[in-house]
């Protein structure tokens, strides 16, 4: 019923996290109503992200051009501790929180083996790589605090702890079955103060 | 039906749109369901930690038109925190909740499934009984209650008493040597599959990790599998850990 060009942005947005085919609709609409130039922008940022923005060959955040991220590329940060987390997002947060000093690794990513996501489909091989020199002498575990998160923190847990002196996890006080996105900074504040030693 | 009011695990979660998740439950009494629990994922969310995957519960359920209901209030009855704590536990529960999720009908009671899902969790979290054959035997109760339990005793294609020496399901069962394809057995795993589904499955869960268990796992998942007709994710997925 919609034009081609049209019913073809309708079906990428539908294709977008959370967006139903009436929100890609109206997002199609609001766009056919603005300026070309306005409209352009959109379409050359999403190019130029594409583009540009690459992965940290070292931690795997989200870094320009090929180049290192600019907390793995920051000489003041711990070498000696690292702290994993699934997302670039949660290490936003870690970060916004302001009481963590030492380095990151972003799995993108948590262990689901209902979903058939195993530690492949994982940067954990980054990981394991990263901490075999004996610099690393702690690594906290920042995962979700839910099943998923679980079973990641527990697999890490059991295959690092061979080789780095200290393996932690953030302690509850995040709430449990929400997303460590949505944990405010203070609470992560004392989340990361409060970790513990993980057995296994 | 508009209000749905059951005792339920959840099986299943996946994310929905910023905030939500849709969840799949086996109710005690309405079978499979699935509804959604808006703003689950928010760190301040009514539910809590209450809705994760293997959690026991009491759920009240809104169904309008659409066969998505609404999850309004959650209660937890069991959160299993020993099975949250140990790898092996954690992923033998989850292979036991995929099982479950491809056995189940959307809303068919299955009361006899459901019992013996909660049985199983229970003895997952139970920190005295091996986590090993738990599963397994999950797997092999599922084959009986769909009538497709393997013949143990004798052999499944003529009858003779023994000694078995293989399995396959498709041919029934247990094998002696004259019949014998499929996989081969070892004496140890057909006495220990002999007890586990003879009646003495608790004591079974109390013994030390043996090979004619590993051997016997093995069985189970090829027979589920085999059952289902299909690979399961979560075996795959965990084969390295
Ligand atoms: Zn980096
Ligand atoms: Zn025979």
């Amino acid at each position: 019923m919609y034009p081609g060009p049209l019913r073809n942005l309708i079906d990428e947005f539908a294709r977008l996290p959370g967006i139903g085919p009436k929100n890609a609709a109206r997002l199609a609409f609001f766009l056919l109503r603005t300026p070309r130039d306005e409209a352009e922008r959109l379409s050359s940022a999403i190019r130029e992200m594409k583009e540009r923005t690459t992965f940290c060959p070292i931690c795997c955040s989200v870094a320009e051009g090929g180049q290192l991220c600019p907390i793995c590329a920051d000489d003041r940060r711990d070498p000696s501790v690292i702290c994993v987390v699934q997302d670039p997002r949660d290490l936003m947060v870690v970060e916004r929180s302001g009481s963590f000093a030492g380095r990151y690794h972003v799995l993108h990513g948590g262990l689901s083996p209902l979903e058939g996501i195993g530690p492949e489909q994982l940067k954990i091989a980054e990981l394991e790589a990263r901490v075999q020199d004996g610099v690393v002498t702690e690594v906290i575990l920042c995962t979700n605090p839910n099943v998923e998160g679980d079973t990641t923190a527990l697999y890490l847990s059991r295959l690092l702890r061979p080789k780095v002196a200290k393996v932690t996890k953030i302690a509850a006080g995040v709430p449990v079955g929400g997303d460590l996105e949505y944990a405010d900074e203070m609470t992560l504040g004392r989340a990361l103060e409060g970790r513990r030693d993980l057995e296994a | 039906m508009r209000q749905l009011d059951d005792e339920a695990v959840v099986l299943r979660s996946y994310p929905l749109g910023e905030a939500d998740r849709i969840l799949v439950f086996l109710t005690a009494n309405h079978g499979k369901v699935r509804a959604v629990a808006k703003g689950v994922r928010r760190a301040k969310s009514k539910f809590g930690g209450r809705l994760e995957i293997s959690n026991r519960v009491h759920v009240n359920l809104y169904r309008g038109a659409k066969e998505l209901g609404v999850v309004q209030q959650a209660d937890l009855l069991d959160g299993h925190p020993t099975i949250r704590t140990d790898l092996d536990r954690l992923t033998g529960a989850m292979a036991v909740l995929e099982v479950t999720d491809q056995l189940a009908q959307n809303d068919l009671p299955d009361p006899r499934l459901y019992q013996m899902l909660v049985g199983c969790l229970e003895s997952y979290d139970d920190p005295s009984m091996v986590p090993t054959l738990i599963g397994p035997a999950f797997f092999f109760k599922a084959l009986v209650a769909d009538g497709m339990g393997p013949e143990i005793e004798v052999c499944a294609r003529c009858g003779n008493a023994g000694p078995l020496v293989a399995f396959a399901l498709l041919e029934g069962g247990l094998l002696c040597d004259g019949c014998r394809r499929g996989r081969s057995v070892s004496i140890d795993a057909v006495h220990l599959l002999q007890r586990m589904l003879g009646g003495h499955l608790r004591s079974v869960l109390h013994e030390p990790d043996s090979l004619a268990g590993s051997e016997v796992a093995a069985l189970a998942a090829e027979a589920i599998e085999g059952a289902l007709d299909r690979r399961l994710k979560t075996l795959r997925s965990t084969t390295n850990f």
